[in-house]
Formats: C-alpha cells, structure tokens, sequence
C-alpha cells in the first residue's frame, strides 16, 4: 500500500466516495440556484437577501461550501501529486508540491468562512 | 515507403532522434509492421528491437505505432501507415534502453505488487481445487493478459506516478485474482489498493481499453475492483 499523510482521508476509497456525494451536493445546488434566476427575472437585491435569509438555504450554502472545500481538496492534491512529482521536478520536488498544497487549502478554507461570513451577515 | 523510426544508443548518442528509411513494400500484401521492422534490420542490422513469437501470444515488441500503443507482429500496415508514412517509437513514458527496447522495470514492479498468484491456506484436495464453469467464466477476459505494457504506457496515471499507480495491466491481474473463486486472499488483497494511488489513480479515461491487442477491458476491471472495495468498507 502507498502511504500519504497530505490527501483528505489517507484511504483512496473514501476520498473518492466523497467526491462523487459532494459532486452530487454541487450539481443540485448549482440547478436550484440557476433555477432561481431563471424563474426570477429582473431580480432584486431584496428578493436575493430573502432567499438567503432561509435557513433551509443558508444550511444548504453552507453544505455546497464545505463540498467544496472536500471536493477541490481532493481534486488538488491529486493535481499537485501528478504534476510536481519526482518525476516531474526531481528529488525535490516536495518543495513545490507541498507549498502548492498549503496555498489551496489557505484558498478553500478561506471560502468556507468569508462564505459564512456572507451568509449570515458577520 | 518511408519509415520513420525512434533511435538512441546511449553509448553514442547524446539524444534521441528520428531515422528515416526507404522500404520496397512487396505489391499486394499487407505486411505487419514487425515485417517491416525486419526489413530495416537487414539495411541497419544496428537497429534494436524486442520480437519473439511473432504472432501476438508473447507480448515482446510492444511499440508506439503511428502514435498508437500495439503489438508489431499482429499491427497490419494498412491499420498503421498514415499520410503514406510509417512513424514506429518505444512505448512512451518508460526508459529506454536503446532504440525500440523500454526498461519494464516499473510495470514488472507494479504486477509483482498485486501477488499474481493464487494465494488459499486452506488444506489442498487430494487431486485439484475444482472450479464450477460459472465461477470460471468470471476469469474471461482478465487471464488472457500477456503483460505486454500496451495499455500501462498509454495511460497518463501511469506516465505520472509509475511507481505508485498500479496501472490498468496490473490492476486488471489483481482483479483477476479478486474475481478468482479459489482464492481467499480477497480481504488482504483489497486492503493493500485502498490506498489513493493503486487504483484511485485511474480517471476512467479508457486509452487502455483502446490500444490493448487482446481486445480487454481493464477499465471494466478497475470498475470492479472499487465495487468491491465499496462493498467490503460500507
């Protein structure tokens, strides 16, 4: 078995598992939305902040952003370990690979919160 | 015809380069591109390559042909040349050792992982361990591998991580030991690819489906693999 300790779960099944159940979260939150606007001509800035003001929407923003978060995680770091590998950049190789891994996950995490921070107003 | 064929001596050559040759191609017959590799040798018997049956059983002279992963021997011209020109290279993302012949180390590595063998510590029968003809059907179109490289040097998850991704030959061999009734092993084997890279690796692009020479399937086979893995770990 091949080790690693900077992927989301360590097991390659789960990682993957979760990618498929928060592509799922991703896609129906994307048709709601893309639903909404298109039902919703001429949208206002009120009509907007009522949709959100739900709770059955904001619990929803937030799963859709912490999939996110889990989706991109995974779709990354396998980005990062098949491109700024060893075979790739040599020996050191980590040196790009594991910067590169930090900055996306500053990135991600950093939606999470402005997201909740959006959300609920702070 | 012009043939036009990847050469590197790494005694003399300080890179690799294409030659072009000059071959008469006999009127009316369809050569195969091993034909037409022996021809070459006979005007540069330098010219290096792997061959052996000749007839698409041993798997030796896997090459890039016309930009197409393929066994010469059973490669015909007529599905090879393009524009009227024969491009032949190694099979892309292994060493080369000279000219046309890879280092298969990595590959060799990777099937030694999966335990190609069948592995059961129950006590043998006095005679053989029989197999009903339901459960031996679920082996076609996994036992007739002949490890040839085609498909693993075709994949980009193998190019990228050789040393970590099993690759479609090796996982279509270690689902060939899953699916293997008389094997009891199911439990370890599966817990030594759960990790991200054996088989997560695969992106389901299938260029292993299209190039291999036995007409297989390892795509299906990696599919099977993480079926099982999912049921075993939910």
């Amino acid at each position: 078995m091949v080790t690693n300790i900077t992927n989301l779960s360590r097991s390659g099944l789960y990682d993957w598992m979760l990618q498929r159940l928060t592509a799922i979260v991703l896609g129906a939150y994307s048709v709601i939305l893309l639903g909404y606007l298109v039902m919703n001509p001429g949208l206002q800035f009120s009509q907007w902040a009522e949709l959100f003001d739900d709770t059955w929407m904001r619990i929803f923003t937030l799963l859709a952003l912490i999939s996110i978060l889990a989706h991109a995680w995974v779709g990354m770091w396998t980005i990062s370990t098949d491109y700024f590998n060893d075979r790739a950049f040599g020996s050191k190789s980590v040196l790009i690979r594991f910067p590169v891994q930090i900055v996306c996950f500053i990135a991600l995490f950093s939606y999470v919160i402005w997201g909740v921070q959006i959300l609920w107003g702070l | 015809m012009k043939v036009s064929v990847y050469r590197y001596n790494p005694e003399t050559d300080k890179k690799p380069y294409m030659m072009d040759f000059d071959v008469a191609i006999p009127e009316g017959k369809d050569l195969m591109v091993l034909d037409v590799l022996n021809l070459l040798k006979e005007q540069d018997p330098t010219l290096t390559y792997r061959r052996s049956c000749r007839e698409g059983v041993c798997g030796s002279d896997g090459l890039s042909i016309g930009g197409t992963n393929g066994l010469a021997c059973i490669t015909p011209l007529s599905d090879a040349v393009r524009g009227n020109k024969l491009v032949i290279r190694p099979l892309p993302g292994l060493p080369v050792i000279r000219d046309l012949v890879v280092d298969m180390s990595l590959f060799y590595k990777q099937y030694e992982k999966i335990k190609p063998y069948l592995i059961n510590e129950t006590p043998a029968p006095a005679i053989e361990r029989l197999q009903s003809p339901e459960d031996r059907e679920k082996l076609d179109g996994l036992y007739e591998c002949i490890l040839c490289a085609c498909c693993s040097t075709a994949c980009p998850s193998f190019w990228w991580n050789p040393d970590k991704f099993v690759g479609p030959s090796g996982l279509l061999q270690a689902y060939r030991f899953l699916a293997d009734s008389r094997d009891t092993a199911t439990e370890e084997r599966l817990a030594e690819l759960d990790d991200p890279f054996s088989v997560f690796r695969c992106r389901g692009i299938m260029n292993c489906v299209n190039v291999c020479p036995k007409g297989l399937n390892p795509t299906r086979a990696i599919g099977h693999i993480r079926q099982m893995l999912f049921k075993s770990a939910t």
